[in-house]
């Protein structure tokens, strides 16, 4: 397991977009960009490691009240300006430590701010805008829930330092009164439980896995690739349906969700009844 | 009020948060107009729990009813507090979101259907993790196509409360109701002094929890659209209030501009007091004022 460094999200950035400063009147924390991909323009965002921030909570890569709305503006801006015209795709850089856990940003209703982050995603998704997320690094709890999990579709590298998780392992293991040696047993046997990307990969939920040898240190080659990767998933968003019901669709769902899908039917006859 | 009428109307309280589940969502609806789908005789389970030693519930905390509320459509979604925590898992956030999704379809056809989701969860069931994440983001995305056609109701009676990515949800929904004895955030405050410690946030200072998550605070800021007693006729008043109302000029997650401001003016270096906090975030972002 790699530790996070908050690295890689500011590495794709730059790849993508040739930039690494954030907006103007934006924080420090949060880049986003425009950059041409495949015949046409994208937005580009993304949540860095600000050791100066504002909030002392929200320095360390952690997705807090600031982080929150300044996506949440940047993606509503996109919805606004494209609204009589074709919709831009929105990219998701993901690499977030986690959401900030402090006082402050409890007190300021963070779950609003992260809700508002979310609502732009989605609306984004709704009104037509194909909307990726791509994980370059880790992607926790709440943090993606406000970054890249309202998605149209998700690409996410195969390799170690890549995380897709609700909670971080030592805090896990706390809540459910196991050690992390327990912890790490079971999530081999069970795949939503699993901190390891090509676990995750079997719940359905990725449109696809990447390869990148070095993510910290990508080729052109490799940086061509990727946008190749996107320029794809974009096409592949367009053609169907805005919402996000792909992630309950695909092959590896239908074998590992199989009581949501049971869910669904059951609910939908009953529904009807009467 | 004298105080002899106020103890008769306290003691003559039908207390809503004593309610289990099944009883707090019949309780919302016109009498005998709902019925329950997908209940515990169906036995829709979690898969997950048993593989790990813990004794599943036949309908994963989660009790969907339909039926009528003020003469019109409505489903409730109601999360049992007592069933692990109210933890989403894969079958209980599944529920959730297929109800929301088969009441949006509903008003697609013109059958106006609003909905409910009565929240008493710590957030993601950590036995089903990333299941747990993704129902929660697949629940999200189900509220935001719902509430474009009729309202979502948020209530967080107690005594759980709403915390974790189900705080998103509840941050979605179109109007939020709570109790004086709900609480509603994102971090609980013992996740937050593991994370950042004691002097970040005391997880033992009771009266500093209810002045920061408590149901009083949120309405006093903003943040919640009611504040209800806990009495079952008085919370679902409001709840009737609020369906017949529709959906909000601007849902308060849209607000961003509203809230950007806000935060950009908060003063960092030092910790606030509550009550003070107050006065800088009053209830002018209300869906109610805003209306």
């Amino acid at each position: 397991m790699s530790e996070y460094a908050g690295v890689r999200g500011t590495v794709w950035f730059h790849a993508f977009t040739g930039r690494s400063s954030p907006m103007h009147g934006d924080p420090k924390s949060v880049l986003t960009g425009d950059a041409s991909l495949g015949n046409e323009h994208a937005r580009f965002l993304c949540v860095v490691p600000d050791p100066h921030g504002r909030f002392p909570c929200a320095r360390h890569g952690e997705v807090g009240l600031e982080e929150a709305v300044t996506l949440a503006t940047r993606v509503r801006e996109v919805i606004e300006h494209d609204k009589n015209t074709i919709k831009r795709p929105i990219i998701a850089i993901v690499d977030v430590k986690s959401q900030a856990y402090g006082r402050r940003e409890e007190t300021a209703a963070i779950f609003l701010a992260a809700a508002a982050a979310a609502d732009a995603y989605g609306s984004a998704r709704l009104a037509g805008h194909p909307v990726i997320a791509l994980v370059v690094g880790h992607a926790l709890s709440g943090a993606f829930l406000t970054h890249g999990y309202q998605a149209n579709r998700i690409l996410a590298f195969d390799d170690d330092g890549v995380m897709i998780h609700a909670m971080h392992k030592e805090a896990a293991a706390r809540v459910t009164r196991r050690s992390v040696d327990e912890l790490e047993k079971l999530a081999k046997e069970i795949a939503p439980m699993s901190y390891d990307i090509r676990d995750y990969a079997k719940l359905g939920l990725l449109h696809k896995l990447l390869h990148v040898e070095n993510p910290v240190k990508p080729s052109q080659q490799e940086i061509r690739n990727v946008q190749n990767e996107l320029v794809a998933a974009i096409a592949d968003a367009r053609s169907g349906p805005v919402d996000l019901r792909n992630r309950l669709e695909s092959t590896a769902a239908r074998e590992t969700r199989k009581a949501s899908l049971l869910v669904r039917s059951k609910l939908e006859a009953q529904w009807l009844e009467k | 009020m004298s105080n002899e009428g106020y103890n008769a109307r306290f003691i003559n309280r039908q207390s809503f948060i004593e309610l289990g589940a099944r009883e707090r969502a019949k309780a919302l609806f016109d009498a005998g107009t709902s019925r329950e789908l997908l209940g515990p005789f169906d036995r829709v389970e979690s898969p997950w729990l048993a593989m790990q030693g813990v004794t599943p519930q036949e309908d994963d905390g989660c009790v969907v009813m339909k039926g009528k509320i003020a003469g019109q459509a409505a489903v409730v979604v109601a999360l049992e507090g007592a069933f692990q925590g109210g933890s989403i898992g894969e079958v209980s956030g599944a529920k959730m979101t297929a109800a929301l999704d088969l009441a949006c379809a509903d008003n697609e056809k013109g059958i106006r259907t609003s909905a409910v989701i009565l929240l008493e969860t710590g957030g993601v069931r950590l036995q089903e993790a990333n299941l747990g994440l993704a129902v929660i983001a697949e629940l999200m995305a189900s509220i935001l196509a719902l509430r474009k056609h009729a309202p979502v109701i948020c209530l967080t009676a107690g005594t759980v409360g709403c915390f974790g990515g189900m705080s998103l949800a509840a941050g979605l929904a179109s109007y939020v109701v709570m109790t004086r004895e709900a609480r509603l955030g994102m971090n609980g405050p013992e996740v937050i002094e593991q994370e950042n410690g004691v002097e970040e946030f005391d997880s033992s200072d009771r009266a500093l929890i209810w002045a920061i998550h408590g149901g009083e605070q949120r309405y006093a800021t903003g943040l919640a659209d009611a504040l209800v007693d806990d009495d079952t006729p008085q919370v679902a008043n409001a709840i009737r209030h609020f369906t017949s109302k529709g959906i909000p000029a601007v849902h308060r997650s849209s607000q961003v501009a509203l809230y950007r401001n806000r935060i950009a003016k908060l003063d960092t270096s030092q910790q606030w007091d509550p009550k003070e906090f107050r006065a800088l975030w009053t209830t002018n972002g209300s869906n109610e004022e805003n209306r």
